[in-house]
């Protein structure tokens, strides 16, 4: 085609091609400057605010406890919110049927200290580990934490949005090992590995009394090794430290005090003047809230005093986004449209 | 007695049924989750506040001067003209710190505001502007990768409204510019430079304003009640709106201490004096009390609003044509099968339109070529004509110049005999005769060939400049 009809075409192609929009002129991107202040003004009066506000609204913590029946999780529960949060299971008698599944349970607690109220949900799961071929049972578990994303996700979702969205997404999953002093178990490297994909694995050594300091530490040791060279990353996760000050501190946890060894009772005994928790033996009476004897104040510091709002954030921020992309991406990859489907949608009014 | 608990497989307490099975327990000992306030308030300081206010008054009513004065600091110099052609929005940030709270500070001011002669369009930039902050925030939450913990909220908060203090009532301008925002911001009215009204004058002023108000429906921001703390302070501000305020960064001094005045000649009106005007409890209001649920609220009510109501556009539904719930997923996959189709049917039209205008052009060009044609036709025939014409003409020349030649030898023959038998015969007349009309002759034939060929050149060289650009066209 010679030059001036190119041209001419290109005239008419512009003509069929609307003109691109305008953008709006607002400005959208403002310039930082920094400010010194003269004299106080009251802006951290906001952290009170906050403050209030947070007491106001109180707080949801759902806690799950895994592992083979007979490790201590109910007493553990118990000890940590120092109240009857689960109901120990008896073992099962002979003429109860062991349960095929893995089963879920959900109860809710709500407990006030100093003002703050809590929402306290304890998730147990009996029947893991019990049966003879365990081959999946963790499946129930993922599913279950999956659908309370699913929900959030719903709701998140909506249209006309409630004010507050219930939370009933796992926090925190407690994993109980057993204290055999040689190695993790395949069953416990396998349901780490794949759930410490979707939620926060924090492993514990159960009944830590049947070990001496030496076999604890070296126990511990072999766990952590196994545990890296599984490539399982238990809570608090690595790559999501915030800033130095965070990474060195859990650092300081990931290399010496996890996992927890711990002790639990729910029963109080008098020790030098004192009414301690503990468990009496007749070789000793072992306190579960001595540092000496075992780690469970170590537990329930990072859980419940310095973690808690983190564990929350991680869950939120990190594995509930990870389920959502996850979601919409599915969603948005749609089958290539074939014939059939352009007919029908042209013949729908 | 423990609660019943559900143990269907796989299937948690739902959200509803938790509240009545859950019950209360009481704690044997100090658990130590009364820490968490504080975990969330330190992970909040570690991340920073946000804030933004939106200042709209006239030019000149004290906008720039309030700011500065509720935040000690000058913020920015430049003073804006009377003659802006239209209301413009001018943003800045601001990273302010005061013992271990950062705060992202955001000032947006209205420019030219109330300046135009014709005021028709004078809020809408400013509508524009606030949703267009709530459109960037929808579109950070629809995101499927997205930051929302990090992402800088640019959302208003809250709007300052410089009411004039002209003592009399609220402008037409005030009036439709607050109707239109009270649904998308908080907005708190204040009068701005009321140094210039007298204490009676403006308790006046005040009810007036405020009934104004209530009885054209404009919602203002009401501060929070339910808050036993705060609630009595708050009711007792609610019945001072609109705040009267005068700002000033200049110090005076009054007494024996420096303070923040305007001196007249008549006296000195002290900004933080509660008996001159109302900036104390503005700034009491607005920053120490109620940040935070101005920041609430926008997110909960405004916010919301807004992304209901551009969802409901965009045509999401919670509930299908049957009344049952839908799910996201389906309206998204039915719209994006619509968009589809859509974008397939523009393309055919485009297409179409295309294929159109292309055939047009050719059948144009093609008229071009065939009149292009028919041109050279006619002016190769007229060339052809002309020719025959010119031949036959050097033909009856030639013929003629033959007669000439014959008539010539046979006058040479006389001439020789005539010459022979008497010799005086005037050659010259010959010669001349035979020259001037012979050379005449071969001159006009040489012209005439001469004319011919220049003729006949200039034709072709014509018809081979049509016929290469006819070529041209063609291609």
């Amino acid at each position: 085609m010679s030059k001036a009809s190119k041209a001419e075409t290109d005239a008419a192609m512009s003509d069929l091609v609307p003109e691109p929009r305008q953008k709006p002129v607002v400005p959208m991107k403002p310039v930082s400057i920094n400010s010194n202040l003269l004299g106080y003004i009251g802006i951290d009066t906001i952290i009170e605010q906050m403050r209030k506000k947070t007491m106001k609204t109180g707080f949801d913590f759902n806690i799950m406890v895994v592992g083979q029946s007979g490790l201590g999780k109910s007493t553990l529960v118990n000890t940590l919110f120092k109240s009857q949060v689960s109901r120990k299971s008896s073992g099962w008698n002979r003429e109860e049927k062991i349960p095929k599944t893995v089963e879920i349970k959900a109860i809710g607690h709500v407990i006030e200290e100093g003002g703050v109220k809590m929402k306290l949900t304890v998730i147990d799961t009996p029947g893991f580990g019990d049966q003879i071929n365990n081959e999946n049972c963790w499946e129930p578990i993922e599913k279950y934490i999956n659908e309370q994303y699913e929900k959030f996700l719903k709701e998140e979702v909506n249209i006309a949005r409630k004010k507050r969205i219930p939370d009933t997404r796992v926090h925190c999953c407690l994993y109980f090992i057993s204290p055999t002093g040689h190695s993790l178990r395949p069953l416990d490297l396998e349901f780490m590995k794949h759930l410490s994909k979707v939620v926060n694995i924090i492993p514990v050594i159960a009944k830590a009394d049947t070990m001496t300091l030496e076999e604890k530490i070296e126990f511990k040791q072999r766990v952590r090794k196994e545990l890296e060279v599984n490539g399982i990353e238990f809570y608090p996760q690595k790559e999501f430290d915030e800033d130095l000050e965070d990474k060195t501190e859990n650092d300081k946890i990931r290399q010496e005090s996890m996992p927890f060894a711990v002790v639990g009772s729910d029963k109080e005994y008098q020790v030098n003047g004192k009414r301690v928790l503990g468990r009496k033996t007749p070789w000793g009476i072992i306190e579960v809230e001595n540092l000496n004897h075992c780690e469970f104040a170590l537990l329930r510091d990072f859980v419940i005093r310095t973690h808690l709002q983190d564990l929350k954030e991680v869950t939120h921020n990190i594995h509930y986004e990870t389920y959502r992309a996850k979601r919409l991406n599915d969603n948005g990859g749609l089958p290539p449209m074939t014939v059939e489907t352009e007919e029908n949608h042209e013949s729908n009014p | 007695q423990c609660p019943a608990s559900k143990s269907m497989g796989g299937k948690g307490c739902g959200g509803e049924q938790i509240e009545e099975s859950c019950r209360s327990l009481s704690l044997t000992g100090h658990v130590g989750f009364d820490s968490s306030p504080d975990q969330l308030v330190n992970k909040s300081i570690n991340q920073g506040f946000c804030f933004n206010i939106l200042c709209i008054g006239e030019t000149g009513i004290g906008k720039s001067t309030l700011i500065d004065t509720l935040f000690n600091t000058h913020f920015d110099d430049r003073v804006a003209n009377h003659f802006q052609p239209n209301v413009r929005l001018k943003a800045q940030t601001y990273d302010l710190h005061e013992s271990n709270v950062r705060l992202k500070l955001t000032i947006v001011n209205t420019v030219g505001f109330g300046d135009q002669i014709n005021k028709e369009d004078s809020y809408q930039p400013i509508v524009d502007y606030i949703d267009a902050q709530f459109e960037a925030y929808l579109q950070e939450e629809l995101k499927i990768k997205r930051s929302l913990y990090s992402y800088h909220d640019t959302r208003i908060h809250v709007c300052l409204y410089f009411i004039s203090p002209t003592g009399h009532s609220l402008k037409t301008l005030d009036l439709l510019t607050m109707k239109n925002l009270d649904s998308k911001v908080n907005i708190i009215p204040v009068i701005g430079k009321a140094d210039t009204i007298s204490k009676t004058e403006l308790q006046k002023f005040k009810i007036k304003l405020m009934s104004e108000l209530v009885s054209n429906g404009v919602q203002i921001y009401q501060f929070p009640t339910d808050d036993e703390t705060i609630s009595k302070i708050n009711a007792t501000m609610n019945g001072h709106l609109p705040f009267a305020v005068v700002g000033s960064l200049e110090e005076v001094k009054v007494g024996n201490k420096m303070v923040k005045a305007r001196q007249y000649p008549w006296g000195i009106v002290q900004v933080e004096n509660e008996h001159h005007c109302d900036f104390v409890k503005l700034r009491e209001m607005l920053i120490c009390t109620n940040m935070e649920d101005l920041r609430e609220q926008t997110h909960t009510r405004h916010y919301e609003l807004y992304r209901r109501c551009k969802l409901e556009e965009m045509g999401f539904r919670d509930t299908g044509p049957e009344n049952k719930p839908v799910s996201v997923q389906e309206t998204y996959e039915a719209k994006r099968h619509e968009f589809f189709g859509e974008l397939q049917r523009k393309e055919e039209e485009m297409r179409q339109t295309f294929v159109q205008r292309v055939k047009e052009k050719e059948a144009i060009l093609k008229e071009a070529e065939r009149d292009l044609q028919a041109k050279f036709e006619h002016l190769k025939r007229l060339h052809q004509e002309e020719r025959m014409k010119l031949e036959e003409k050097r033909k009856l020349l030639e013929d003629e110049m033959i007669v000439f030649s014959k008539r010539k030898a046979a006058t040479e023959l006389l001439q020789a005999q005539a010459f022979a038998s008497t010799p005086t015969v005037s050659l010259k007349k010959d010669k001349d005769r035979k020259k001037d009309p012979g050379f005449r002759l071969e001159i006009l034939c040489f012209d005439v060939k001469n004319q011919e060929t220049d003729q006949e050149q200039r034709e072709r060289e014509k018809l081979e400049r049509e016929r290469f650009t006819h070529r041209e066209f063609q291609k």
